[in-house]
């Protein structure tokens, strides 16, 4: 190489990742406007639409003088883009409010019951990653075949199913028949005493502390639901990696890699995959993020611990800081993958440096 | 690949409506239809989708004539949690009440909310997504900017929390279902009428001294509707499973109302013994929304031949 070139190389690099600086700084723009969106949004829910909260406070019997001592309490008399103010201001530092259930701030609520989601959408992502992917590449590679439409099959059914029902019927087949899992819940109580939670992923923390029969016992309860969530993020990821494959399968590169007599499997897993991993990173970061809506339903059949849970026991009982709390964060988490995944692929893809 | 087909119509009638250059306006019409549904009707699973969809609006239309009991009130004394077979084919809930005319009475329901959907959600988003890509600028941004906020919420939650605070009720579901599906068709409009935007008819029409309201209504959406069609009918799915989320938490049809997703919810408390109570209207709502899948992809191929391998 010689020195002109390597000058151009650095200048190139320097320019790729100023550009890529210039991008992350939109994104977080963007982000931060769409923030504030989602904020828009729930507090037009949270206090518009309702006819009053300070009446769904104190009740329709309660006196005049009370339910005006509530408004100003709430800040209701103020005019409502002030009111927008402090609840941007509070939202930003996390404050969204008592739970009325649990009586403890909505947040502190949140930190307790989201790591249970997390840990089962992870566990989901993996599932759906690690069989997902290499369906879609055989379902590209023998496209057509036998494969190729179970493939589809699987992942039309997948599109098409209620996940609640599912759970239910798995719960039906594998717990009460066949007795191969645990029940709802997420831990037997057993383990209560014997077993403390530290970073709030149980089974991580079982791991830590070497606590085997823990951890076999907490796996007995998440494989059914993370199995569940993870055949959905399967059905997209696997449709998602065929389109790429079949993409990248007809580019020259691959007759080029094909004429120089490589291996079918090298130019299938090494060379085409490799190319259509880039949009992929972006498909299993989506999916991620829509275990986690996919969450709510699931762990209400689930019993299990988590912010789908907590949002669906608030629902009921007409805690709206609740709802509206978790809507926020889920919301956040949303947008911040979406973000994520966009900056990753432009970090991934070396087509943008050449810009 | 029309010779795959066996037409029942006349050689010549097929030779006229595959005509290059037709004669009349229907007859380009037609010819254009003609072409679309044989490609259609090529794709074996898009006509099984087409079939599902074409039984559920039967079963929703005949549901009196069908239905063999009341989908309301059942036989406590004699017929509670009876096990399929028999009088009862697909056995009774816990009221004594016939899940298989439960079921068909359901689906008048599941269509009343896909279609009060589309029908608001659609117009919608095409409106928002035609003004947008038309007038661009700072219209455009803002427009946008709206639609990537309801984007950004996962549909069920936000969903959630409007029923939550409407209260809940199928009026509310379908609200709330409408007001979280607009924004991806705000964003195929769009693009539909950023390609068309610059193109010479419009231009010729603008000439002409048609106004902006004119441009986009009578010349810019009837461009959009193709593509809008197939991307609502992939929706229906979704929406119908939303619905049927909010009908298993008990957000949405309240009872007595045979909704499928209730039904669920009410069947859950005997899915180890009486399994049938659950399993029979989550099957009806996975093979409506498979019909729908089908038939979408089908559309979707027929429309538009370019994307079809994919």
């Amino acid at each position: 190489m010689s020195s002109t070139e390597s000058r151009l190389e650095s200048r190139r690099s320097g320019a790729w990742a100023s550009s890529l600086l210039l991008a992350t700084g939109r994104f977080i723009l963007i982000g931060a406007i769409t923030f504030l969106g989602l904020l828009a949004v729930t507090f037009f829910i949270g206090r518009v639409i309702p006819i009053d909260p300070a009446l769904a406070i104190v009740g329709d019997r309660a006196p005049a003088h009370v339910v005006e001592r509530v408004r100003e309490e709430l800040g209701l008399n103020l005019p409502l883009y002030e009111q927008f103010v402090i609840y941007v201001k509070d939202a930003l530092q996390g404050n969204f409010g008592n739970s009325v259930l649990t009586t403890n701030p909505v947040m502190t609520d949140i930190r307790r019951v989201f790591p249970a989601t997390m840990e089962l959408a992870t566990l989901g992502t993996l599932i759906g990653a690690l069989i997902g992917v290499p369906l879609g590449v055989l379902a590209a590679v023998k496209r057509g075949s036998i494969i190729d439409q179970i493939v589809r099959i699987i992942g039309l059914i997948g599109y098409s199913v209620p996940i609640f029902w599912l759970g239910l019927l798995a719960l039906l087949v594998f717990y009460a028949k066949l007795g191969w899992t645990s029940g709802p819940g997420r831990i037997d109580v057993v383990y209560e005493y014997t077993f403390t939670p530290i970073t709030g992923f149980y089974l991580l923390d079982a791991v830590l502390q070497g606590n085997w029969e823990a951890f076999r016992n907490i796996f007995s309860f998440i494989i059914l639901p993370a199995s569940l969530l993870g055949y959905f993020s399967l059905a997209y990821i696997s449709r998602m990696t065929r389109s790429f494959m079949l993409n990248e399968l007809e580019q020259e590169y691959i007759v080029a890699a094909r004429a120089k007599g490589l291996s079918e499997t090298r130019i299938i897993w090494g060379h085409a995959l490799r190319n259509a991993a880039v949009p992929l990173v972006t498909v299993i970061a989506l999916s991620y993020a829509g275990l986690l809506e996919g969450s709510v339903l699931t762990e209400t059949v689930f019993s299990w611990p988590g912010l789908g849970l907590y949002i669906t026991n608030s629902l009921q009982n007409a805690d709206m800081n609740a709802v509206l709390g978790g809507t926020i964060i889920i919301g956040t988490v949303f947008v911040a993958i979406n973000l994520l995944s966009d900056i990753l692929y432009r970090a991934l893809d070396p087509r943008t440096r050449a810009r | 690949m029309t010779e795959a087909i066996p037409t029942t119509r006349p050689l010549s009638r097929r030779e006229w409506l595959m005509s290059d250059r037709p004669q009349s306006r229907m007859q380009a019409r037609l010819g254009r239809a003609y072409l679309v549904w044989s490609r259609f009707a090529s794709n074996r699973l898009a006509v099984v989708g087409l079939g599902i969809i074409i039984a559920l609006l039967l079963v929703a239309i005949f549901a009196g004539v069908l239905a063999p009991h009341s989908p309301v009130s059942g036989d406590l004394r004699n017929a509670r949690l009876l096990p399929p077979g028999g009088e009862y084919l697909l056995g009774t809930d816990d009221q004594g009440r016939d899940i298989l005319s439960r079921l068909i009475y359901g689906s008048r329901l599941t269509l009343y909310v896909v279609i009060l959907v589309a029908i608001i959600a659609a117009p919608l988003g095409l409106l928002v997504g035609t003004i947008s890509g038309y007038a661009g600028g700072w219209v455009d941004s803002v427009l946008m900017r709206i639609t990537d906020i309801f984007l950004a919420f996962p549909k069920l939650i936000l969903a959630l929390a409007f029923v939550a605070a409407l209260g809940p009720g199928i009026e509310n579901a379908v609200i709330a279902i409408a007001i979280t599906s607009w924004p991806p068709y705000a964003r195929i409009a769009r693009a539909e009428t950023l390609t068309v935007r610059n193109s010479d008819y419009i231009a010729a029409v603008r000439l002409m001294g048609a106004s902006p309201t004119r441009i986009v209504l009578r010349h810019i959406m009837p461009l959009c509707l193709s593509s809008l069609i197939v991307r609502v009918t992939l929706d229906m799915a979704g929406i119908i499973l939303t619905a049927a989320g909010l009908g298993f938490l008990g957000l949405g049809a309240q009872p007595p109302l045979p909704e499928w997703g209730a039904m669920i919810a009410s069947g859950r408390r005997f899915i180890m013994d009486q399994w049938w109570v659950a399993a029979a209207p989550g099957f009806a709502i996975l093979i409506v929304s498979l019909g729908f899948n089908l038939l979408g992809d089908g559309l979707r191929d027929a429309l538009d031949p370019r994307g079809s391998n994919q």
